[in-house]
């Protein structure tokens, strides 16, 4: 269905309808395919993970439900703050582990912020950094810059070469994967299944960390745009400040927001861009529902597929090099399928 | 005068595809044949940076500089000549 005019409409839910369907699927997964007891949600404080755990809740009942807060010393104490509240909200049993001292050890403060110095040699205790992405709407190829700001608020840009944009990242991933691994620790102790929480736009477009944020037993809403999460979090009566919250990573030390990182227009944009190149929506209509010009709407659909199309390496399930034919089971055991990553 | 595209061609064969030729012709779109991607090309600016000695400005990374051999060696030739490429980003686009 194309409507007339190219709109928020297009994104509406029947919240409470699909809030329903979703946790019957959840409860259908979680419960029959996996047989676990129950899931782990990993709280950031943002709208997803916030929304995933209100659905698992619906789905499961609060007993069945462990949330973990898991922040490090570069964390936001707004994502702490509003995790808890989301918890103690739903009346869910949860957990807060700090994970400075395992990121501290493992490297993860120390090969990022060698990879900096190599660029801002002066860069050290104090000062601040976070990535910002550039290109893409202008018609040029994605590009990343660093920003760091010394302690006495001075801020330097730089373009990034490869290779320390490479090693920024890599030291950066540290954070989600050990996220994970703590969640897969619950998991496992109480037989849980572990809730994945990204939307359809980081999900599509790959703005998620492989074997990180990206790992999951099952996703609840990979399907609905970020429009559709916020619609949820007000059906679930969730904290106004989640709410009305911008996106935010969370994961450098300065401020970042999500569409200055990896999306190249702010979320509401990036929901209609994205609906209307999945609905086949001209680039004419598209330019006139967000006020840009043809020719910018035509490289916002070209970013969406570059992005989509590297999104496909992060989305990819470990691959085999020859058939795997095992013999089919015949028991109930059929019912456990592999989980979409 | 050194071969450029000789030279970019035999860097991406032996990088991008660990020496497979797999026989992209000079005019072809290094992007649309998936040869290259967005971080292919970050490789390949460096590639540029550290081989002929210029900065990639950031205006300048686009696709009718980078995305197939003849692009290349045409930009890369009016970088060292001094020249302003044939395409770089206004701040109107």
């Amino acid at each position: 269905m194309t409507p007339d005019r190219l709109d928020a409409r297009v994104l509406a839910l029947d919240c409470s309808a699909d809030a329903n369907r979703i946790a019957t699927t959840l409860r259908e997964i979680v419960g029959r395919r996996f047989r676990r007891r129950g899931a782990v949600v990993a709280l950031s404080g943002g709208v997803d993970s916030s929304v995933c755990v209100a659905l698992a809740v619906r789905a499961l009942g609060p007993s069945r439900v462990f949330g973990l807060l898991l922040p490090e010393r570069e964390s936001s104490e707004r994502s702490t703050r509003l995790g808890r509240q989301v918890a103690q909200q739903l009346g869910i049993e949860y957990r807060m582990h700090d994970l400075t001292q395992t990121l501290d050890a493992i490297g993860c403060y120390d090969q990022r912020d060698d990879a900096i110095r190599r660029i801002f040699p002066e860069y050290g205790d104090g000062w601040k950094s976070k990535i910002v992405i550039g290109g893409g709407l202008s018609g040029q190829f994605n590009f990343f810059k660093l920003v760091v700001q010394a302690p006495d608020g001075r801020t330097f840009a730089e373009r990034l070469p490869h290779p320390e944009y490479l090693q920024i990242v890599a030291a950066q991933n540290y954070k989600q994967r050990i996220r994970k691994t703590i969640e897969y620790f619950h998991a496992d102790r109480l037989n849980f299944a572990v809730i994945g929480t990204p939307n359809r736009l980081e999900y599509d477009q790959g703005f998620f960390v492989k074997n990180g944020d990206g790992s999951a037993d099952v996703k609840p809403i990979a399907h609905l745009y970020k429009t559709q999460v916020y619609a949820l979090a007000r059906h679930f009566g969730l904290p106004e400040e989640i709410c009305t919250a911008r996106p935010t990573t969370d994961t450098y030390s300065l401020p970042q927001g999500q569409d200055e990182f990896f999306f190249a227009l702010p979320y509401e944009q990036m929901d209609l861009a994205l609906w209307a190149h999945d609905h086949h929506v001209p680039v004419t209509a598209l330019a006139a529902a967000l006020a840009v010009t043809g020719d910018q709407a035509e490289l916002i659909y070209r970013d969406i597929e570059a992005k989509r199309n590297a999104a496909l390496y992060l989305q990819a399930p470990p691959v085999l090099c020859d058939p795997y034919n095992p013999v089919p089971l015949t028991t109930t055991a059929s019912h456990t399928g592999v989980a979409e990553h | 005068m050194q071969d450029i595209k000789a030279q970019v061609k035999s860097y991406i064969a032996e990088n991008f595809l660990f020496g497979e030729n797999v026989g992209f012709g000079d005019e072809d779109s290094l992007l649309a044949r998936g040869v290259l991607d967005s971080t292919g090309v970050l490789e390949l600016v460096m590639f540029l940076e550290t081989t002929y000695g210029f900065k990639v400005r950031d205006e300048e990374l686009l696709p009718e500089n980078l995305d197939s051999l003849l692009a290349i060696e045409a930009y890369v030739r009016s970088k060292l000549d001094g020249r302003v490429p044939a395409a770089v980003v206004h701040p109107s686009r």
